[in-house]
């Protein structure tokens, strides 16, 4: 299944689509033919600005700003989800159609644009918002903290959670953190220890589903072959990568490689037949992780089989 | 919750503009048989049948026209954000606060107290959750300032509720409050002719109108709403769009530092306090919904509404860049068609 295939004009449909929203705003931009195309891109652009300079958007209490997201920070990261890594999706079906639901998936990359990717995935393929929980790190780097918010993603805290949860959102999770995002290129596709668990505890409580992922293909954007680790220590990072490219290339290498990626969704796992005391019961929360990250595990080899050479 | 209403209300701080509302709110109240109204310095508004006393709160002359007067019931105001000396905030604020619950513990007859803190006891850090609820500590407590005061002052409200476990006490923990009466580090900072933001940061804000601060603390006073409730209009909005829509011009400022230094020469505050300067990096959002629950109410005016009203009031208004925009775009329709 690839469903890049059939779509050849996301972008533009994008405008298109946003141009007709603002349209009755604006005497000065008629619907025209032809020669109007550029005119109601410009209008469309122009509409676009104009709503953004005033403020005339809404955004929820996480910061998430659909309306930035919709029109400038997912068009970018479709760009490199249609083009660049050319993603396919399987078990699409499995992610529900309304309702809360705890999507954890591997994570890998060095730079997590998996969380990226998943995002553009789930948006346009499940047509849902999906909330990512995030490092406190990524709160505390200028620019990066306000777009992730714009994007919809917060904190990963329990609070945080059972909030979106609470409220019928999707959310995802990478319960490795910066140990699977930032592993050696040669531990690839091996998962990493599953946190402690807080994500098993947070869909209990919330009694929803957890659906497993596997991302394939964000390991190999950047090789991570080495690490600088007083330079780390030094900016504060947890890890300070050398890969084929970066730092030798300087700025260039921080083109990511373009791999071909494959993404999969498992069946739900509905963790009913717990009741609610089992969030208190450390043994239950152990075994259902345990459960979660073997599932996980086994998809990513299904997958990467299923995918076959990394690049093509 | 019915309750026995308030007979005798004390009201500190009413020389300030929400101590002044307030006395005024209740004063017009029939069921209230006297209003007392004190602070340093005489009120510039007229209280009506308020009764205004001279008194420094941080003397114990507080704790004579309470048991003289027979106060039921104390609505404590007297929190100060800035505009003083910093030392003399923190007497005021922390010696004052003290000097007043000592009282309220003497008295036979008081019952009711009602605290205005502030959201600022959560303190504002990127580890934050997004949202606040009552139950949640800070993730780092704020260590300066107004902040710490007022987490200070929560500490001694609870330790005099242990001694005196039969007083209904309510604190409040507002958001920033805006409103054509409102003057506080806040209105001079959006008043700045260019308004410097934080490079790289665009903080959740949430504000409270004049209007509903006072109206909750009209319902703390004359019903029971024992707890601690987060205070704050519906809704969020962040610095950037709020600048936006105020028609603001704004310069994101690379470091704190700099940040203070204008905050001193262009706004006439003495530097921008720790606090705030926090707030407009990491920003901050409260729960209320404990509060609706409770009074079966929400705010008139959400943070956009009360925002608005700031920016109206002031005069300002008006997006210019917006309406360059709008005149491009006619200009371009023009020529295309």
């Amino acid at each position: 299944m690839n469903p890049s295939a059939g779509r050849p004009s996301e972008d533009a449909q994008v405008i298109r689509l946003d141009g007709a929203r603002h349209d009755g705003g604006h005497p000065g931009d008629e619907p025209g033919d032809g020669p109007g195309r550029l005119d109601r891109g410009l209008a469309a652009g122009l509409a676009f600005l104009r709503r953004r300079l005033a403020g005339d958007y809404e955004v929820d209490e996480f910061g998430f700003d659909p309306h930035l997201n919709e029109t400038v920070l997912l068009p970018l990261a479709r760009a490199l989800y249609e083009h660049w890594f050319r993603v396919d999706l399987d078990g699409l079906g499995n992610v529900p159609a309304t309702g809360g639901a705890l999507i954890v998936a591997n994570h890998s990359g060095t730079l997590p644009l998996d969380g990226i990717m998943l995002t553009v995935a789930l948006h346009d393929h499940a047509h849902r918002p999906v909330r990512l929980l995030g490092a406190d790190l990524v709160y505390q780097v200028p620019v990066l903290g306000h777009l992730a918010r714009k994007a919809g993603h917060t904190l990963a805290c329990q609070a945080d959670a059972s909030r979106l949860l609470g409220k019928g959102e999707l959310v995802g999770v990478f319960p490795e953190g910066f140990k699977g995002v930032g592993k050696p290129f040669g531990e690839r596709y091996r998962l990493q220890r599953f946190g402690r668990g807080g994500f098993v505890g947070t869909a209990l409580r919330a009694g929803v589903p957890i659906v497993p992922c596997a991302i394939v293909g964000a390991e190999e954007i950047y090789p991570k072959i080495a690490e600088l680790r007083p330079l780390a220590r030094l900016l504060g990072l947890p890890y300070f990568p050398v890969t084929p490219t970066f730092p030798l290339l300087g700025p260039a290498g921080l083109v990511p490689l373009p791999s071909k990626w494959r993404i999969r969704f498992g069946e739900p796992m509905t963790l009913a037949e717990y009741d609610a005391d089992a969030a208190d019961d450390p043994m239950t929360i152990f075994n259902i992780t345990d459960h979660v990250r073997e599932n996980v595990q086994r998809m990513l080899h299904e997958t990467l089989e299923r995918r076959g050479p990394a690049f093509f | 919750m019915p309750a026995a209403a308030a007979r005798v209300v004390l009201v500190t701080g009413v020389s300030r503009f929400l101590g002044a509302r307030v006395a005024n709110t209740l004063q017009a109240d029939p069921g209230i048989d006297r209003v007392i109204g004190v602070d340093t310095v005489p009120p510039a508004t007229t209280l009506g049948r308020a009764e205004f006393v001279r008194v420094d709160i941080r003397t114990p002359g507080i704790a004579e026209i309470i048991t003289s007067a027979g106060v039921d019931t104390v609505v404590h105001l007297d929190l100060v954000t800035a505009g003083t000396a910093r030392a003399k905030a923190k007497e005021l604020n922390v010696i004052g606060t003290m000097q007043l619950l000592a009282a309220c513990q003497r008295s036979p007859v008081m019952r009711r107290l009602v605290v205005r803190s502030s959201a600022a006891v959560y303190g504002s850090s990127p580890m934050d959750p997004a949202v606040f609820t009552e139950r949640d500590e800070p993730a780092e407590a704020p260590s300066s300032g107004y902040a710490k005061d007022a987490v200070e002052v929560e500490g001694y409200v609870r330790g005099l509720l242990r001694r005196r476990s039969d007083l209904i006490v309510s604190v409040l923990r507002f958001a920033n409050l805006l409103g054509p009466g409102v003057d506080s580090p806040l209105t001079r900072y959006l008043r700045m002719p260019v308004v410097p933001t934080v490079l790289g940061f665009d903080p959740r804000l949430q504000f409270l109108h004049e209007d509903d601060g006072v109206e909750v603390l009209r319902r703390m006073t004359v019903e029971d709403h024992p707890g601690c409730f987060n205070v704050a209009g519906d809704g969020v909005l962040l610095l950037s769009q709020a600048l936006r829509r105020a028609g603001r011009p704004s310069v994101p400022v690379p470091s704190l530092s700099a940040f203070g230094g204008l905050g001193r020469r262009f706004a006439g505050l003495t530097g921008f306090s720790p606090e705030l300067l926090r707030w407009l990096t990491y920003g901050r959002v409260i729960d209320t919904s404990a509060l609706a629950r409770e009074l079966a109410w929400r705010p008139e005016h959400d943070s956009e509404a009360a925002f608005a009203g700031f920016v109206a009031a002031r005069g300002h208004g008006g997006a210019a860049p917006a309406h360059l925009v709008d005149r491009l775009a006619t200009a371009l329709g023009r020529g295309g068609a």
